[in-house]
Formats: C-alpha cells, structure tokens, sequence
C-alpha cells in the first residue's frame, strides 16, 4: 500500500517515518528544499531511509486519492511533473503566519514573526537593530529571543492578551514545554508588555517608528505612545494551510481539518495531522504525525504518541482560549488602511462592499478585489473576512472558512506546464 | 402588484430592476448572500459574434443597447472592447458564419490575419482568418447584479438572502422564514431553476453544464480584445455531454488574464478536473504563444443553467397561475439580462413586448416536464 505524506514539518515527518515503519510504501512531499518545516527551520531535518523524500515539490491539485505534484524551484522553468496515485494520504500542511492589519502594516521593515524568525534562523540575519515584536501568542518569545541573538535590542514584545496567565494551568503544558516558556519569559522579562500592541508603524518609504497603545481587554486603545524603531515583528498565530483538505472535500470544524482520534479526517483516505488539524506547537504536531502516519499505513496503535496527543490537545485548547484576537482591532484601522495588499483594497473598499450587502466570500472577494491579488488571500483573507462579519452584524452573512481556502490550484505553475501535461498524468 | 423573484441572480436583479421600475412592489429571495451563485462564477462578456441570427441573437442585441444606461453611472467596469475570433484552420466555416451574421445587421469585420496581428500583437502567426466584432463587450457580473439590486432597493423593493424558497400555493411562496404571499412569483433559480420548478409543482427541463476559467498572474496589457478561436460557435449550440474547451482569451481591468472557458454535463460537480484545466491552457497558448510562461494563480467556475434547446425561458408557466420563469441562459445570462428583464417585465405588466416572446415561452418542447 502507499501512503502520500504531504508536508515535510515535524507533524509530517513523524507521518512518513511512522508509516515506513509500519511497512508502507511512503512518499514524502514537501515543497521546501530541505525537510523541517517551520520549526526546524535553518536545521534541516532527515526522514526514515525507507522513505521516497520529494523536495522543491509542491502538490497543485488534488483528484479523489490522486495527487498531482510540481518538482523544482517555483519560478524555474525546467520544473517537472508527476502524478502519485495513494492509497492515503496525510495531510501536514502546517499553517503560515497570521497578522492582523493596522494603519502602516504594508511599510518596508515590518515584518511577520515567521519571516523574522526565518531570517534570524536561517540566514542569521536581523531583521533590525531596534525592534519591537508584537502581537499575541507564546511564539513571540522565541521569535524575541532569536532576534537577540542575532544582535537585535528588542525594545517590546507586547502581547495584546495577558498571555502568559495560562502557565497557572500546569495540566495544559508538559512540564519541558513549561520549562521552555518559562525559560524564555524569565530572559525576555524585562521586554515583555501585556495588554499592549502596536497599532500603527510611520515612515515614509520605511518604518522609523510605531505607536504602541495600551489595550483594554477588547484591543481597544486606552492610551499611545510612539517608538523610534528600525523594525517591526507581527504575529498573531497562525492560520492552517487548508487548500488541499477544501479541495479534498474535508469537513472543517472552527477553521481547522476536523479529525477522529487516529487522525482520520471526514474523507475516506484522508488523515491529518499538525498545525492544520489545530495550533499546538511542534511536539504535537509530531505525536498527530505518528499517529495519522500510523492508522495510514494501517499499522499499530500507537499508544506512547496517542497520550501525547491527548495532553498535546489540552495545551493547543489552553493557548487558543488565552490568546484570543479580539475585534477591537478594527478600531487601530483608518480608511485608507490597506487590509488587501496586493490589490491594494482598503478598510473604506471593504465597507463600500458590506453596504452593497456583499455578504458571502466569492462575492466580497469580486465586489471589493479583496484576496484576488498574487497571494490569492492567503495574507489578507481572514483579516477581510473578520472585518466584513464585523461591519455586517446587523445582517445575515454566509462567510464560511472553506470558502476563503477553495482554491483548486493550490500552488501557481505556468501555462505551458499545465498545457504539457502527459495524457497518462489525467 | 406584488411580485416576489425567486433568485438573485444578474437575471433575477434585471427582473427585479425592470419590475420595480414599472411600479410594481418587487421582494428578491435568495437561499444564499446576493449575486453568489452562477453570476459570480464566470466571466461577463456581452457578445454578439457568437451567435447565429435567431431569437437569441434578437435577445443579445436588445440587452447590448439596454446595459449601459440600466446603471446609471455606477461602475460595473462596462467596457465594449469589441471581440476577435480567429481561425488558425479552415477559414470557410467563420467566413460564412460571418457572413450570415452580417446580414443579421451584426457589425462582423472581416479583415486580414495581417490585421488581427496588428490589432493583437502577441496573436499567433498561424492565424489564417479573422473577423472583429466591435459591438462585443464586458461587465463585471457581480458588481453589474449588485447594480441592478441597487436600484430595486432604492425603489423601495426587498431584498431577502437567505432565504430559500420551498413551495408555492394560493397563499403565496413558502419559503424557510415563513410564507409570503403576492400575486405573481418569478423563477430566476439558474442552473437550479430546474430543481426549483419542482418544488413550485411546475417543473421545467433546466440542467446546469459546469464551466471552467483559468486566471493568471496580473501582466501589463498583453490582449486588447476578447479573443476567441473560430471553434468556440461550434460548442455553444452542441449538446455533447463531453469535455468541451474554446478559447477565450481576455484581460481584465486588474491586469490578470481569463481564458474560458469549458463545457462539460457532470451534474452539480464541482470537483476540479485537471484535464480540463490542461485543455484550456493549451488552447490559450496556442492562440497567445507569449503566455506560455505567465503562471495560472487560480481556477473557479460554476454551472450555466441550460433547457434542451439551448434557449432561454422567458414567460408564465401555462400550469400555475402568477408563476413565471426567466432562466435557462446558458453562457450568455449576463450579456442576456438586460433585455430578459425588460422583457419579463412587458409580459407580466400586459405592456406589448419590444421584441417576439414566443421562441422564449415556457410551453414549447422540451422544456415542460411532467410533474
Ligand atoms: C516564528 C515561529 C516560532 C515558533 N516557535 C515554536 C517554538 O518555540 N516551539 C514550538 O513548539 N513551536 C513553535 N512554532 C510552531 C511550530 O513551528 C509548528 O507547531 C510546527 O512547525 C507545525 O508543524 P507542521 O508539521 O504541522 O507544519 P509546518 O512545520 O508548517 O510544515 C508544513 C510543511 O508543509 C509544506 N507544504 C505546505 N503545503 C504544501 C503543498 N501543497 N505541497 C507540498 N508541501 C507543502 C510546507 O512547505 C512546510 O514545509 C513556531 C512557529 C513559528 C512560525
Ligand atoms: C465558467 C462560466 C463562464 C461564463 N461566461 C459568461 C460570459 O462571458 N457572458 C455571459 O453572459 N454569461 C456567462 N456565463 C453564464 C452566466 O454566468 C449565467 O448565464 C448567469 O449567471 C445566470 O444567471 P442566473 O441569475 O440565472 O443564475 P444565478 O446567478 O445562479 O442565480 C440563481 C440564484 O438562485 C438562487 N436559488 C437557487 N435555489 C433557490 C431556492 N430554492 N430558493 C431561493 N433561491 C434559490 C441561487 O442561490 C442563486 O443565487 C458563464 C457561466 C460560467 C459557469
């Protein structure tokens, strides 16, 4: 039997080990060139030697258990293609950054906390020398702490929840991952401001400065000062990357894959595991990886990295219920917030759409351009969407999760690579 | 007069539209958010030079006089660039097509490949003929419903998402939030019109046919005209349930390019089907050599509602008294709106219809089902 493991992060190398092991043929796809993912970034990672590891390569499209695979760097034109035909799959897409906008967010030195973080592991790059992180979250303490340690003074790190209140719940974190956050609260002490966010970032064609306010408990303002800084570190959790498990007809529940306990998603053949079936951190995401990788390839129960998923999931509901984003973030938005990058679409584009009654995805998408652009709102989207729902509340909508994920061409390829694929590849 | 219009569609807003401006109390239901379904799940191209003369070709040029002034100058990004179909085989079939059509009073220019090159500059050179069509032209289907419904509320009409409907009998429409009662009720479900007809005890013989688009990256002006491959008549008026592709290429005012689009019957199915993508790419680089390297950043569609004689339905249903139907556009319900409604709205108000409504009616054959 084959299993197709998609996405090379700790939940899916945990996957193709854990199904290689169980005897199945394994196919890892990742579409980074060395295997890792977002943790492990800048320490590439090795898989089980039984495993088929396809790297550069990205699964575009998806028919039933039929995966359709693009291998080579993304704008090269010598790309290659290739059809895998699973008998299942395991979906570990992981998630990428998410930010919330705010007046100046688009300025050249702001930055999102992946790409900071990336920078710093992988290149040991600073993203500045006077930075201040914000948003909300425990990953914005290794973010901070790498940032030091590549040379960077960390003015900040606001967090615009209280944070870090659910370590008082030592049944929600192992004590190691405790130990780690601990560690990391006690070094970036100083730096550390509950309750507080940036709101703006000035300058003219870079950031010189950020206005960083006091929240109430809602994020609205309570009161601002302004901050000379050089750059600005976003983060404020993550968002999964579910077009592959919309395209593959998985049922979502609150935004995420919705999977049994063995990691079986609501589609026959398709398991998932990581940051796309919830955010909980890398060490879970690698128990869901051996567990989904396990049931996959039909193997035994797992029983050791069943129990961590079981605490794992306790820590993931804990940090979701502690850092919550709270709607008053709106407020921080000027009309002519960009909210849409890429096509440049602002706060003022976005109600002139509700006032239309604009009020399901494909339809706001097509009446404000929102998420049309280059990153098919993969940035912007669920910023969009929250705002859209937010100035809409006095009437109905139908915005749903799927909806804003429904992309059946998951990654760009060229026109003359979809037009010289094989008849046998169809 | 009550009307309640069933859909809200670009056909149920013209309806709605040309209703509420003939006076009558105007309320549009939709079982989802407005202007989501099929008219957001295409493209809005306002053509002639696809259509033989005819009933429909009558429809299209009624509607193409009426979309820019039903608006007012609210933005639906009109913009009548003018079509080019061009053949890279035989050049007899399009030149006859374009013949007849000429006679049909269709402005159809035939000019030489040497011509299309210059007015398409990153056209392929193995062009052997070519007609333009200076009367096509575009809008933005949801921007252009939007409109439309814009207007039905200034003028006092309702407009009810979400809200489905579930039956109908003499004390009006049954809906998910309770009966509405009215005097005439309009069925503009599109591709669901068919299923709708059933549950009103009416049912009429509409099927959806799915279509695919590809859209690329934003590129500085690279295609100035609609431009179509000479087969794409050929797909229009065929009933073949296979894959059928024919190239249209064409920007769009954000710079990305849409190259439509497919024809398949597969039912409601909305799963994505890579050799359908594979045949629109090739057709689009055949016609646009340059776009070979353009990345595609998205693939959408939807499904064109369809009756058996590729024609749409327009008029009362001859079983239940105050229903009436204005589907079955097929790929042409934007370009078609215009004058579907008006029409509707002539029939319906007892005011002589602007053009012959019989080829439309609901009672010709085919078309009724048994219920
Ligand atoms: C800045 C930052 C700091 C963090 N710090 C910590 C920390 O200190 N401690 C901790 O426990 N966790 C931390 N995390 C979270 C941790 O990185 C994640 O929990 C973990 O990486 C999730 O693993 P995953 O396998 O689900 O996804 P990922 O690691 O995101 O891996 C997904 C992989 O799938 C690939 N992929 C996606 N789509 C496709 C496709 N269509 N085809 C092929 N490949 C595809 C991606 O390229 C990627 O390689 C941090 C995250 C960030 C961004
Ligand atoms: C890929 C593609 C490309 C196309 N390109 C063009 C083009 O270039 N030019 C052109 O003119 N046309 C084009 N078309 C065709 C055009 O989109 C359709 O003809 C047109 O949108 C049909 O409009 P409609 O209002 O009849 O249907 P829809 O827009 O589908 O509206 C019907 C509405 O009825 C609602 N509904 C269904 N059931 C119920 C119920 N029980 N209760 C309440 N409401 C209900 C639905 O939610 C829906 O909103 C294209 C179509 C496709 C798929």
């Amino acid at each position: 039997m084959r299993v197709v493991v998609i996405g090379g992060g700790p939940a899916g190398l945990a996957a193709a080990g854990a199904a290689a092991a169980a005897g199945a043929d394994t196919v890892l796809v990742d579409s980074e060139p060395v295997l890792g993912g977002q943790f492990h970034r800048g320490h590439p990672q090795r898989v089980d030697a039984r495993v088929r590891h396809l790297a550069n390569s990205t699964v575009w499209a998806v028919e039933g258990m039929r995966l359709h695979v693009r291998t080579g760097q993304a704008d090269s034109p010598s790309r290659t293609g290739e059809v895998l035909n699973a008998d299942a799959v395991v979906l570990a897409t992981g998630a990428h950054d998410r930010v919330v906008p705010f007046p100046g967010w688009d300025l050249p030195g702001v930055y999102t906390a992946g790409a900071a973080q990336a920078l710093a592991k992988g290149q040991g790059i600073a993203i500045g020398q006077r930075v201040v992180v914000s948003g909300t979250g425990p990953f914005l303490l290794p973010v901070a702490q790498s940032l030091k340690a590549v040379g960077a003074e960390v003015l900040r790190i606001c967090d615009a929840n209280t944070g870090l209140g659910w370590l008082g719940h030592p049944r929600a974190a192992s004590p190691a991952k405790l130990a780690e956050l601990l560690g990391y609260a006690v070094r970036l002490r100083s730096a550390w401001r509950p309750r507080t966010a940036v709101v703006a970032a000035h300058g003219e064609d870079k950031v010189n400065a950020v206005t960083v306010a006091k929240l109430n408990p809602d994020w609205t303002i309570r009161s601002q000062e302004r901050i000379a800084v050089d750059a600005v570190c976003v983060g404020h959790g993550f968002t999964p990357r579910l077009e592959l498990a919309v395209t593959a007809g998985c049922t979502l529940v609150d935004g995420f894959v919705a999977v049994e306990h063995t990691g079986a998603t609501s589609v026959p053949g398709w398991y998932a595991a990581g940051e796309v079936t919830g955010i909980g951190g890398a060490d879970l995401a690698a128990a869901e990886g051996e567990v989904a990788g396990t049931a996959a390839a039909r193997g035994s129960h797992p029983s050791r990295a069943l129990a961590k998923v079981r605490s794992g999931r306790r820590f993931a509901a804990a940090l979701a219920a502690a850092h919550p984003i709270r709607a008053g973030w709106h407020t921080w938005l000027t009309d002519d917030t960009l909210v849409c990058r890429c096509e440049e679409v602002t706060y003022k584009d976005l109600r002139a759409a509700v006032d239309l009654d604009a009020a399901g995805t494909r339809t706001f998408k097509l009446t404000s351009r929102v998420g049309l652009g280059l990153c098919q709102g993969r940035t912007c989207g669920r910023a969009a969407i929250d705002i859209a729902t937010a100035l809409a509340s006095d009437r109905r909508t139908f915005f749903t999760p799927a909806d804003l994920q429904r992309r059946p061409i998951a990654t760009p390829l060229r026109l003359a690579e979809l037009a010289s694929l094989p008849e046998e590849d169809l | 007069m009550d009307v309640v219009v069933v859909g809200a569609g670009v056909i149920g807003a013209a309806c709605a539209d040309a209703l509420s401006s003939a006076g009558l109390r105007v309320t549009v239901l939709d079982r989802g958010p407005l202007a989501s379904g099929t008219s957001a799940a295409g493209e809005g191209n306002i053509l002639v030079s696809d259509k033989e003369p005819g009933p429909e070709l009558d429809l299209a040029l009624s509607s193409l006089s009426r979309w820019p002034t039903l608006v007012g100058d609210t933005d639906i990004e009109w913009d009548p660039k003018g079509g080019l179909v061009v053949a890279t085989g035989d050049p007899a079939p399009l030149a006859h097509f374009a013949a007849v059509q000429r006679e049909a009073g269709i402005d159809a220019r035939w000019i030489t490949p040497a011509e299309a090159l210059e007015r398409e500059p990153h056209l392929t050179t193995r062009v052997t003929a070519a007609v333009h069509y200076p009367q096509d032209a575009q809008v933005q289907p949801v921007l252009a419903t939007q409109a439309l419904l814009s207007n039905v509320r200034r003028r006092g009409g309702v407009l009810r998402p979400g809200v489905t409907v579930v039956g109908l009998d003499a004390r009006g429409v049954h809906t998910s939030e309770g009966i509405i009662a009215c005097d005439h009720v309009v069925n503009a479900c599109g591709p669901w019109s068919g299923e709708v007809s059933r549950t009103l005890g009416a049912p009429i013989a509409i099927a959806p046919r799915r279509g695919m688009v590809l859209v690329t990256a934003p590129l500085p002006p690279t295609v100035r005209h609609k431009v179509y491959d000479a087969d794409y008549v050929g797909a229009v008026a065929s009933g073949d349930a296979d894959l059928q592709t024919s190239t249209v290429v064409e920007s769009t005012a954000a710079g990305t390019i849409l190259i439509g689009s497919s024809r398949e019957r597969v039912g409601f199915d909305e799963s994505i089907r890579v050799r359908v993508l594979r045949e629109l790419a090739r057709k689009a680089v055949a016609l646009f050599p340059t776009l070979a390297d353009v990345p595609v950043m998205r693939a959408y569609g939807g499904f064109r509602p369809y009756a058996p004689d590729h024609l749409p339905v327009i008029g009362p249903d001859p079983r239940v008294p105050g229903l009436w139907h204005a589907t079955g556009h097929e790929g042409a319900g934007i370009g078609l709106a215009a004058a579907t409604g008006a029409l509707l709205a002539e029939l319906l108000t007892g005011v002589t219809p602007h053009l012959d409504p019989t080829p439309f009616r609901v009672d010709r054959p085919g078309v009724l089902e048994c219920a």
